[in-house]
């Protein structure tokens, strides 16, 4: 037993991880992003594929620097505890299809699991049936996993294959320094701004950037992951991701409620529609992509900064499946689904279920 | 002789489900369970016990480690 306890493993360490996530979200809100998405794994993703222009959606495109932060600051944990471990090649391209589903039924809903907890936190009640959805989701994704559903093995591999999607997200910031957003211009450089709607609303940079890389060293440690804790707590009983996101909510409520962030209701929320069936189907397809692909989207960005090659094509799936998302018109938006959004669920549904019926085998 | 589980290279809930999986066959004895990361090596020793096994020994292997559990 030559290993140094990890304190963030256990129970208190993921309490304090949910806590810290919770407090800081609720202040980046009060900071400047949008309502009830003071971090949104989903929204900013989609937001950084606006920026580069992948969709050209005019409310939502900013190079967010908390999705940089998350991936950046887990980098920083992984070499600091010895952690860092370069990996790939379980199923690359199922993952990033499973990516872009994920997101194109979070943005039917319009929030990452995350969001889904930050929006229930500020009492969107609308919030209550993505949760269920998401639930639903990963619950049908544990009957998977018990079926033998599995996406394979990765291999060990060259350290800049690990470096990959950090490489990209240190370009991202460098494009975000070098083309800042500029008074009243949709385009600085090659990057695009919103000048309304929740692409417009941020905190300043430095903020953001600072919590992200906190958050990304602390959920790295702590392998936070809000799927994980439902489907633990479905498959195996097993409390302890649960805790954290418990934590999560708790305090992002409270700190909700000190900052006068906290209205409840179901109507007029910010970034949020009523159509309690799509905020749950949406979830569904959410919650199955996550489960089938082994973590929910923060999780996901830990786990590329950490190295795992195939975390990292879920994180490019996302940004992808966010411009068919937008151009394609199935996202939602605070009138309601896009004209190909419950399409569009439809058809993600159907291939998580191919994946998940035509993907398994007993491992020895 | 106890057994070999060998989870290296699968992700998440793979190295947990084989780990109860073999626990629920042998009822008691000693399992030996490879894994390559730090998160695996976490979530075995927590699953085993959380069924009353102990976590006897736990190596840096190669790239991973080689988790020892074992139940009398």
């Amino acid at each position: 037993m030559t290993q140094m306890k990890n304190i963030f493993a256990v129970r208190w360490g993921i309490i304090v991880v949910g806590a810290f996530i919770g407090v800081f979200a609720a202040l980046l809100q009060k900071m400047g992003n949008p309502g009830n998405m003071g971090i949104c794994v989903a929204c900013f993703d989609r937001d950084i594929a606006g920026a580069l222009g992948l969709h050209r959606a005019d409310v939502v495109q900013y190079m967010r620097p908390e999705i940089i932060g998350f991936v950046l600051g887990s980098l920083v944990a992984a070499y600091l505890f010895k952690e860092f471990r370069p990996r790939a090649g379980s199923a690359p391209i199922v993952r990033f299809v499973l990516g872009a589903f994920a997101m194109i039924g979070a943005l039917v809903f319009l929030g990452c699991p995350w969001r889904a907890l930050l929006r229930l936190a500020g009492g969107d009640g609308n919030a209550i049936l993505g949760i269920a959805g998401l639930i639903g989701g990963i619950w049908v994704g544990t009957l998977f996993l018990k079926g033998g559903y599995n996406l394979g093995r990765s291999e060990k591999t060259y350290a800049s294959v690990g470096w990959m999607l950090p490489l990209i997200m240190i370009f991202f910031l460098v494009l975000r320094f070098i083309y800042p957003p500029l008074a009243d211009k949709p385009q600085s450089g090659v990057l695009f701004y919103s000048l309304k709607g929740p692409g417009s609303m941020h905190a300043p940079l430095a903020f953001s950037l600072l919590v992200g890389l906190a958050v990304g060293f602390l959920a790295q440690r702590s392998r936070f992951c809000t799927m994980g804790a439902f489907r633990d707590l479905i498959l195996f009983r097993q409390p302890h991701l649960f805790t954290g996101l418990l934590s999560l909510l708790v305090f992002a409520f409270v700190t909700n409620l000190i900052l006068g962030q906290f209205h409840p209701g179901f109507a007029k929320q910010p970034v949020a529609h009523t159509l309690s069936a799509w905020n749950f189907g949406g979830m569904v397809l959410a919650g199955l992509a996550f489960a089938l692909a082994g973590g929910c989207p923060g999780r996901q960005l830990f786990l590329a900064g950490e190295g795992d090659g195939d975390a990292a094509i879920f994180v490019l799936g996302m940004i992808v499946g966010a411009g068919f998302a937008h151009n394609f018109g199935t996202a939602s938006s605070p009138a309601g689904v896009g004209p190909n959004g419950i399409a569009a669920v439809i058809i993600g549904l159907l291939v998580c279920l191919f994946i998940g019926f035509t993907m398994r085998r007993k491992m020895a | 002789m106890g057994s070999v589980v060998d989870a290296r290279g699968l992700s998440c809930p793979q190295p947990v489900l084989m780990t109860l999986g073999e626990i629920k066959k042998l009822g008691k004895g000693e399992i030996e369970v490879l894994v390559d990361t730090d998160t695996s090596k976490e979530n075995v020793s927590r699953a085993a016990e959380s069924q009353g096994w102990k976590v006897q020994d736990i190596r840096g292997e190669g790239e991973g480690y080689r988790i020892a559990i074992r139940k009398d």
